[in-house]
C-alpha cells in the first residue's frame, strides 16, 4: 500500500543528540488547570552556522521563519504565551544556541526559552536544530535535529514545537498534523463543496476536489495517506476513497458488486483494514463495516431507524453511534461486532456525531438543544457530561490527535457563514482557523511520523 | 557521550543527517492536481421545475403540453410535499398531491421519477441524509400503494445540502424539509 511512503519522504526521524533528561523537572505547565496563567516562552530567531541560500530562502530567513512558527504553534494550544520578538534584548548568535544568555531572558520574564540553529547539509537538505530551556534554573530541557527538504522547514518547525510542548505539558504533541475538511462556497441552495487539505496552522492550503461533485465528512485513514468521504458523483450518493500520493479516487464497493442504496458517514476503524459506515435501505440506515481486503460487509445494528455516525474506539473493541431507535437521537456503544448495544446519553436533548478520543476514555458529541448545537464531552460510559462551546450552530468534533483539543465547524445564524474552530478540553482558547473559504466537516490527521 | 561543543554537535547533526538524508529524501512527494478554478455553475440543478413562469400574450389560451413537467405539476398541484420538524409523516394535503401525482404517472407509464429527499439546516448532517432518505421513501411507498411500479421510483437524499430556501428560521425550515418528485424521460 501507499501506507508511509510520505513518512519516508519526510525525514522528521533523525533523531540525533538524545533528550537530556534532568533530575527534577520544575517546569511544567499543568494542562488540566486550564488556561489561566499561559507560561511565558520566548522563541528567538533560531541562528545559523553560516548563512547560505536553500531552496526556500536563505537560512537566516528560515531561521525567523522557524521560530515564528513554533511560537505561533505554542501560543494556540493556549498553554504558553511567547514573548514578542520585539522585546528581546539579546539576539541569539550559533554561539548562544547552546549558551544562551539566561539573565537576559530573566529579565524578560520568560519562563522557558527555545533556541536552535538551521544549517544546510551537502545534499541540500535542512537541519533544524530545536533546544528547549528553564530560564529560571538555567537547565537544558530538551534538545532534537530534525532533517528535512528546505521546502519543509515548516514540519521541522512544527516537530520542534512538539516536542517543547510535550516536554512541558507532559502530553504528547499536535502541531506535526493535518486537517482534511470541506471548502465551501457559493449560494446556500446550491453550495459548491470542495475537499481541501491543509496543515494544523492552515498552512499548505491544497484543494483536492474540484467542486463538480457535492462532497461531504472527509475522514483520514490512521496512515494518513488515504481519505475517506462522501460524494454525489454520478447523483449516486455513496462512499469515496481518495489516495493522497496519486490523486486516484474511487468508489467504496463490496465483494458482491455494488451497494444497493446510499452510503454514507465513513470512518475507518483503528489500524485502517476496514471501515465503519451507514447505509441507507428503503428509508432503514444502520451501521456495517466492511473488510478492505475481501470487501465482505457484515451488518452490525439491524433497529429500525436511523443509525448512524459510527466511531470505533482507539482499540478497535467498541463503536459509538447515534441512533433514533428510542424516539430521538441519542449516543449508544457497541462492541466491534455489533453486540452489546447500549444507550449511553440520557441527558435533555439530542446527541449526534459522536467521535471517541483517541486516549480512549472520552466521546466528543454534538449536542442539539434549547435552540443550540453545541460540543460535548462525556465518558464512555455516558456519565460526565460537559458542554465545551456555546453557539448557534456548533457541528461535527474531531479530535487533536493527543486527545487535548478539538476541531468543529460553527455556522453563523445570520448569513449561514461556516468557518472551523478549535477549543480545548477546558472549554476554553475557542479559537478560528483561517481558510481560504467558509469551511466544514474538518478531520484531524494522526500525528505524523 | 554528548558533546558539549556546538561544533561538534552540529557537526554531529549534519553527519546523521547527510547520512539519513540520502535515503530518506530520494522519493519526492507527488504533487496532486492544483486546485481548479473555482465552479461558476449550480453542481445540481434546481430541484423543482415549475411551469414557465412567463406570462402568455394576452387574449391567449395557454395549456401544458401534455406529459412534460408543467403539466404534471399542473395537474398533481406540485411537485413538492413537506413534512414536520424531523419528520417522515405525510400529512392530508401531502398526501393529496401524492395521489394526484400517481394518478398522472398512471396516464405515462414510460416515465419514471426520482424522488429527491430535503431536510432543513437543524440537525447533523449524517441524521439528516438519513432523514432526507426516510421522506423520499415515504413518498416512494405512497405512490407505489396507489399502483405505481416501484422500479419506477428512485430515491435520493440530499439531507440538508441542497435547501430550496436560504435562511434560519421556521418559514424557511418548513419550506426546505420535503420531496421533490422529478420526472425522468418526460417531453418538456
Amino acid at each position: 500500500m501507499k501506507l508511509g511512503r510520505q513518512m519516508r519522504n519526510f525525514v522528521a526521524a533523525a533523531l540525533l543528540a538524545l533528550v537530556a533528561v534532568p533530575a527534577a523537572a520544575v517546569l511544567r505547565v499543568d494542562i488540566n488547570s486550564g488556561i489561566a496563567a499561559p507560561m511565558p516562552i520566548a522563541v528567538p530567531a533560531f541562528a545559523t552556522p553560516a548563512p547560505a541560500p536553500t531552496a526556500a530562502g536563505s537560512t537566516g530567513d528560515l531561521g525567523r521563519q522557524v521560530a515564528a512558527v513554533i511560537a505561533a504553534d505554542l501560543g494556540s494550544s493556549g498553554l504558553f504565551k511567547p514573548l514578542d520578538p520585539a522585546a528581546f534584548t539579546t539576539n541569539v548568535g550559533y554561539a548562544d544556541v547552546t549558551k544562551p544568555n539566561f539573565g537576559a531572558w530573566r529579565t524578560l520574564a520568560a519562563q522557558a526559552l527555545v533556541t536552535g540553529a538551521v544549517s544546510v547539509n551537502p545534499d541540500g537538505n535542512i537541519t533544524v536544530a530545536c533546544y528547549a530551556y528553564d530560564v529560571f534554573t538555567s537547565e537544558e530541557l530538551a534538545r532534537q535535529g530534525f532533517v528535512t527538504t528546505a521546502a519543509g522547514w515548516r514540519r521541522a518547525a512544527h516537530k520542534c514545537a512538539d516536542l517543547v510542548y510535550s516536554r512541558l505539558t507532559g502530553e504528547t504533541g499536535y502541531f506535526d498534523t493535518r486537517i482534511v475538511y470541506v471548502s465551501e462556497t457559493g449560494a446556500r441552495t446550491r453550495r459548491i463543496k470542495r475537499l481541501a487539505l491543509m496543515d494544523q496552522d492552515g498552512a499548505n492550503h491544497r484543494f483536492l476536489t474540484n467542486g463538480q461533485n457535492l462532497v461531504l465528512t472527509p475522514r483520514f485513514a490512521p496512515d494518513d495517506q488515504t481519505i475517506t468521504y462522501m460524494s454525489y458523483a454520478d447523483n449516486r450518493p455513496r462512499i469515496w476513497l481518495y489516495t493522497l500520493g496519486s490523486g486516484v479516487q474511487t468508489a467504496l464497493r463490496p465483494a458482491s458488486g455494488d451497494f444497493p442504496s446510499m452510503t454514507f458517514a465513513p470512518r475507518f476503524m483503528p489500524g485502517g483494514g476496514s471501515m465503519v459506515f451507514s447505509m441507507s435501505v428503503g428509508g432503514n440506515t444502520d451501521v456495517y463495516r466492511i473488510d478492505l481486503a475481501s470487501r465482505k460487509v457484515t451488518r452490525l445494528t439491524s433497529a429500525p431507524g436511523i443509525d448512524t455516525a459510527p466511531s470505533p474506539s482507539p482499540d478497535g473493541s467498541k463503536i459509538v453511534f447515534e441512533s433514533d431507535r428510542g424516539g430521538t437521537q441519542q449516543l449508544y456503544v457497541m462492541n466491534a461486532d455489533g453486540s452489546g448495544q447500549q444507550r449511553i446519553s440520557f441527558g435533555e436533548g439530542r446527541y449526534g456525531t459522536p467521535v471517541w478520543s483517541p486516549r480512549g476514555d472520552t466521546i466528543a458529541f454534538t449536542k442539539i438543544g434549547g435552540g443550540q448545537f453545541r460540543i460535548g464531552i462525556m465518558k464512555t460510559d455516558g456519565s460526565g457530561e460537559r458542554l465545551l462551546t456555546s453557539s448557534w450552530q456548533d457541528e461535527g468534533p474531531t479530535w487533536a490527535p493527543n486527545g487535548r483539543v478539538i476541531m468543529f465547524f460553527r455556522t453563523a445564524q445570520s448569513g449561514g457563514a461556516t468557518a472551523l474552530w478549535t477549543v480545548d478540553l477546558s472549554g476554553q482558547n475557542e479559537r478560528k482557523l483561517k481558510t481560504p473559504l467558509d469551511a466544514s466537516d474538518p478531520a484531524w490527521s494522526p500525528l505524523l511520523p | 557521550m554528548l558533546n558539549r561543543s556546538m561544533t561538534s554537535k552540529v557537526l554531529q547533526v549534519s553527519l546523521v543527517a547527510a547520512l539519513i538524508g540520502v535515503g530518506a529524501c530520494s522519493t519526492k512527494k507527488k504533487d496532486l492536481p492544483p486546485p481548479p478554478p473555482p465552479a461558476s455553475e449550480p453542481v445540481v440543478p434546481p430541484t423543482t421545475g415549475g411551469p414557465a413562469q412567463v406570462p402568455p400574450p394576452a387574449g391567449v389560451q395557454s395549456t401544458s403540453i401534455p406529459g412534460s413537467t408543467a403539466d404534471f405539476v399542473a395537474q398533481a398541484g406540485s411537485d413538492t410535499v413537506y413534512f414536520g420538524y424531523d419528520s417522515y409523516e405525510l400529512d392530508d394535503p401531502s398526501r393529496t398531491i401524492l395521489g394526484k401525482q400517481a394518478e398522472w404517472l398512471a396516464r405515462y407509464p414510460n416515465i419514471t421519477v426520482t424522488i429527491e429527499g430535503h431536510t432543513d439546516d437543524r440537525g447533523t448532517r449524517e441524521y439528516n441524509l438519513a432523514l432526507g432518505d426516510r421522506r423520499a421513501n415515504a413518498a416512494k411507498n405512497f405512490l407505489a400503494a396507489q399502483g405505481v411500479d416501484a422500479s419506477r421510483i428512485t430515491t435520493i437524499s440530499y439531507g440538508k445540502e441542497r435547501p430550496a430556501v436560504d435562511g434560519s428560521g421556521e418559514d424557511a425550515w418548513a419550506k426546505n424539509r420535503r420531496a421533490v418528485t422529478i420526472l425522468v424521460g418526460a417531453k418538456g
